[in-house]
C-alpha cells in the first residue's frame, strides 16, 4: 500500500474580479500520485503547472479561499482537515524553497529546535547540525547571516529533526551549482534509504531523473504520465505521453529537440477533450471529443489516446 | 568614527537645525498675529487702565522694540539658559513648563501606555482571527474611534462620567478649594482618570489598526506558512513569529507618535481644563504670551525628537538586520 494516495485531485479558488463577479480558477484539475515509504518521487513539470499548491494541499495550509476535489490518502486512510492538523510537523514535513521561509527575527538554532519532535530538541538539533556540516557557530546566527546553503541546511535539518516519515521537497535545486544539487539529492537518497517517502516538486527533469525512482509529470494541472525514473533515456522511447517526450527531447543533453507545438499553450477552457489538442503533434479527432482516461501501463500510467 | 558616535552627532546637529527653525517660524508666525498681547493680558478692565499705563506695560515687556531686535535678545539670553518669563503667569518659564510638564506627563504616559498596550492586543487578535467576528468587531470599533474628533470623545466621556453619573471629577488637576499639601495621589489621579480615557481611545485605533495590518502581512509571510507546515499553530505560532516580528515595529511606531500624543493632550486638556502643557500652550497663544509659547514650542519640539529619537535606537539595538552590520553581534 502507498503511504500517501493523490487520487483525482483537483484546487480551485474562488475570487472576486471586480465587484460582484465571482471567478474561479483551477490551476490543479486532476492529479494522480502515490508515494511508496523508501522511495523519491518526483512532481515534475514547468512552473504554473500548479505543482507547488500539491504541497500545500497534502499539509491543509491552502488559504481560505481554496476549494478541494478528490482525496488524498495517508496511510490508507482519508486526510480530514484535523488529521493534517495532527500530522504537520509531526508525519509529514515540508521542506521550503528559499532562505525566505526563516523567521527573520529568530536564531537559527531556535528554528531547527521548534520542528524537533520527539526528544530533546537542543540534542536533536546538534546532531541535525552535524549530520548536515553546519558549524556550531550558525546556530547563532540569524537567516540573514547565513549564505544560501547553510539556509538550505538549516531547512534540511529542520526536516531531519522533525523525525516525519514523509518528507516533501519544494523545488529543492533551481538555481543551484552542479555539485550543490547534487548534494541535496544526496541528503533525500538517505532519508529515502531510511524508509521515508520523499516527494520532490521540481521543475528541474534532469535533478529528477538522476534523483528520483518513480516520476509524474504534470502540465496545466493535470499528471499526464506516472512512470520510473529510468524510463527517462535515450531518445525516450520508453515514455508514452508527448508532453512527456516533448519535456524529455528540449533538455540541452539530448539535442534542445524543441517540437514544433508550444505545450505552455494550453486552453484552460472546460469541456471535453484532451486540453492539449491544440497543441499536440498527434491530436487525432478522438482527442478534441474525450477526455482520455488513465490508462495503465506495465509500470506506470498515462493519460492519453494516442499512448 | 564609531558608529554610535557618528550617529549621536548627526543626531546632535539634526537637533540643532531643528530648533533654530521651529524657533524662527514660531517668532515669525506670532509677530504676524492679531492678537495684541497687552490687551489680552488687561482683558475686561481695558476701560479702567489709561494708555499710558498700558504703553509702561508694553515697555516692560519689551513691546516696544522692532522684532528682529526681540527675538535677537530671546535668542542670546536662551543660549545663556535663561528662557525669560511668562507674561501670563509672572513667573519664569523655566518654572511653568517644568511645573505643567509633570501633570502632563503622566497624562501622556497613562494614555501612551493604555493605548500602547490595548491597541496592540485588539490588533493582534484581529489579525490571528482575520476575516472572524472578532475582527470585524474591533476593525467596526476602531474605525468608527478613528472618524470620531477626539475632543467629542472628551465630552461625551465628561458628560457620562463627570455630569450623569458623578463618578469622576469634570475638570482641573486637583480639587478646587483644597489647600495644596491635603492634594493626595488618589486625587490627582481621580483628576486624571478621564483626560487619560480621552486621550488614549483617540490612539487606540490608530495602533490597532496598524498593528492588525502589520500582523496580517506577517501570518501571510512565507516564514508564517513554513511555521504552520512544521505544525505550529494559534498562541504557539502567535508568540514565536508574529509577536517577535510585530513587536518591534510597533513600539518604534508608539515612540514616533509622541507628536500625535502631544497634540491631542492639547485638546483633551482643554476639554478638562486640566492643567498641562497643552493647557498653557492654548493660553500662551491665545494671550500672546510670546516667551512662554516660545519656551512651550521648543520644548515640545525636544519631546517629539526624544520619541523619534529613541524609536532610532530601539531598532539599532534590538533589530539583528540592523545590529549585525556593523559589529557582528553573533554572541550577544
Ligand atoms: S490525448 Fe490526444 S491530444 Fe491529448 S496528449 Fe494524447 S494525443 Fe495529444
Amino acid at each position: 500500500m502507498s503511504l500517501l494516495q493523490v487520487e483525482n485531485l483537483s484546487i480551485s479558488f474562488a475570487r472576486y474580479a471586480g465587484w460582484l463577479r465571482r471567478e474561479i480558477i483551477m490551476p490543479v484539475r486532476q492529479l494522480d500520485l502515490a508515494l511508496q515509504a523508501g522511495e523519491i518521487t518526483a512532481l515534475v513539470g514547468a512552473s504554473g503547472s500548479g505543482k507547488s499548491l500539491l504541497a500545500h494541499a497534502i499539509l491543509g495550509i491552502l488559504p481560505a479561499n481554496a476549494s478541494l476535489g478528490g482525496s488524498i490518502l495517508y496511510k490508507g486512510e482519508k486526510l480530514t482537515a484535523a488529521r493534517q492538523a495532527k500530522l504537520r510537523g509531526k508525519d509529514i514535513m515540508l521542506v521550503p524553497q528559499s532562505v525566505t521561509y526563516l523567521d527573520p527575527l529568530m536564531r537559527s538554532g531556535a528554528q531547527v529546535c521548534l520542528a524537533a519532535r520527539g526528544g530533546d530538541p537542543r540534542k536533536l538539533q546538534r546532531a541535525a547540525f552535524r549530520r548536515y556540516r553546519l558549524d556550531n557557530e550558525v546556530e547563532q546566527m540569524y537567516p540573514h547571516q547565513l549564505s544560501g546553503g547553510m539556509a538550505r541546511r538549516i531547512m534540511a535539518a529542520s526536516a531531519f529533526v522533525s523525525g516525519a516519515c514523509m518528507i516533501i521537497a519544494d523545488e529543492p535545486t533551481p538555481g543551484m551549482q552542479a555539485e550543490d544539487a547534487a548534494e541535496t539529492m544526496k541528503w533525500f537518497r538517505e532519508l529515502a534509504d531510511q524508509g521515508h517517502a520523499v516527494l520532490l516538486i521540481t521543475h528541474d527533469l534532469e535533478a529528477a531523473v538522476a534523483g528520483a525512482d518513480r516520476i509524474a509529470v504534470m502540465n496545466a494541472g493535470m499528471t499526464v504520465e506516472w512512470l520510473p525514473a529510468s524510463h527517462f533515456s535515450d531518445k525516450g522511447e520508453r515514455l508514452q505521453h508527448p508532453y512527456s517526450r516533448a519535456l524529455w527531447n528540449s533538455l540541452p543533453a539530448n539535442g534542445f529537440y524543441v517540437p514544433q507545438s508550444d505545450w505552455r499553450a494550453v486552453s484552460s477552457r472546460e469541456g471535453p477533450g484532451c486540453p492539449f489538442a491544440s497543441c499536440c503533434e498527434l491530436a487525432a479527432a478522438i482527442c478534441r471529443e474525450e477526455q482520455p482516461g488513465m490508462r495503465e501501463g506495465e509500470r506506470g500510467w498515462v493519460r492519453c489516446h494516442a499512448s | 568614527m564609531p558608529g554610535w558616535l557618528k550617529f549621536a552627532f548627526g543626531k546632535s546637529v539634526r537637533l540643532a537645525a531643528l530648533l533654530a527653525a521651529v524657533s524662527i517660524i514660531t517668532f515669525v508666525l506670532i509677530s504676524f498675529s492679531p492678537v495684541d498681547p497687552v490687551r489680552a493680558y488687561i482683558g475686561a478692565d481695558m476701560m479702567t487702565v489709561g494708555a499710558e499705563q498700558r504703553l509702561d506695560i508694553a515697555v516692560y515687556w519689551g513691546l516696544d522694540q522692532p522684532p528682529l531686535e526681540r527675538f535677537l535678545k530671546w535668542v542670546s539670553s536662551m543660549i545663556q539658559g535663561d528662557f525669560g518669563s511668562s507674561m501670563i503667569y509672572r513667573e519664569p518659564v523655566a518654572g511653568v513648563i517644568a511645573e505643567r510638564f509633570w501633570y502632563s506627563l503622566s497624562l501622556m504616559a497613562a494614555a501612551w501606555l493604555l493605548s500602547g498596550l490595548i491597541g496592540f492586543a485588539a490588533g493582534s487578535a484581529a489579525a490571528m482571527n482575520r476575516g472572524g467576528w472578532l475582527d470585524r468587531v474591533i476593525q467596526w470599533v476602531c474605525y468608527t474611534i478613528a472618524s470620531t474628533p477626539s475632543f467629542w470623545i472628551g465630552m461625551l466621556l465628561l458628560m457620562v462620567f463627570a455630569v450623569w453619573l458623578g463618578w469622576l471629577p469634570a475638570g482641573l488637576g486637583v480639587p478646587a478649594g483644597v489647600a495644596a499639601e491635603q492634594v493626595t495621589i488618589a486625587d490627582r489621579i481621580r483628576h486624571m482618570v478621564l483626560p487619560a480615557a480621552a486621550l488614549s481611545i483617540a490612539g487606540i485605533s490608530a495602533v490597532a489598526l496598524h498593528t492588525r495590518q502589520k500582523l496580517i502581512d506577517i501570518l501571510d509571510s512565507d516564514f508564517v506558512l513554513y511555521a504552520r507546515a512544521k505544525g505550529e499553530r494559534g498562541w504557539q505560532l502567535y508568540r514565536n513569529h508574529g509577536l517577535r516580528n510585530i513587536a518591534l515595529p510597533a513600539m518604534t511606531l508608539q515612540l514616533a507618535s509622541f507628536s500625535e500624543l502631544f497634540g491631542g493632550a492639547v485638546l483633551a486638556e482643554q476639554v478638562f481644563t486640566y492643567p498641562g502643557l497643552g493647557h498653557a500652550t492654548v493660553e500662551a497663544g491665545l494671550r500672546g504670551d510670546v516667551p512662554l509659547l516660545m519656551g512651550l514650542v521648543l520644548f515640545s519640539t525636544l519631546f517629539v525628537f526624544t520619541g523619534n529619537t529613541a524609536a532610532d535606537v530601539l531598532y539599532r539595538l534590538v533589530d539583528p538586520r540592523i545590529r549585525g552590520h556593523e559589529n557582528d553581534s553573533r554572541n550577544v
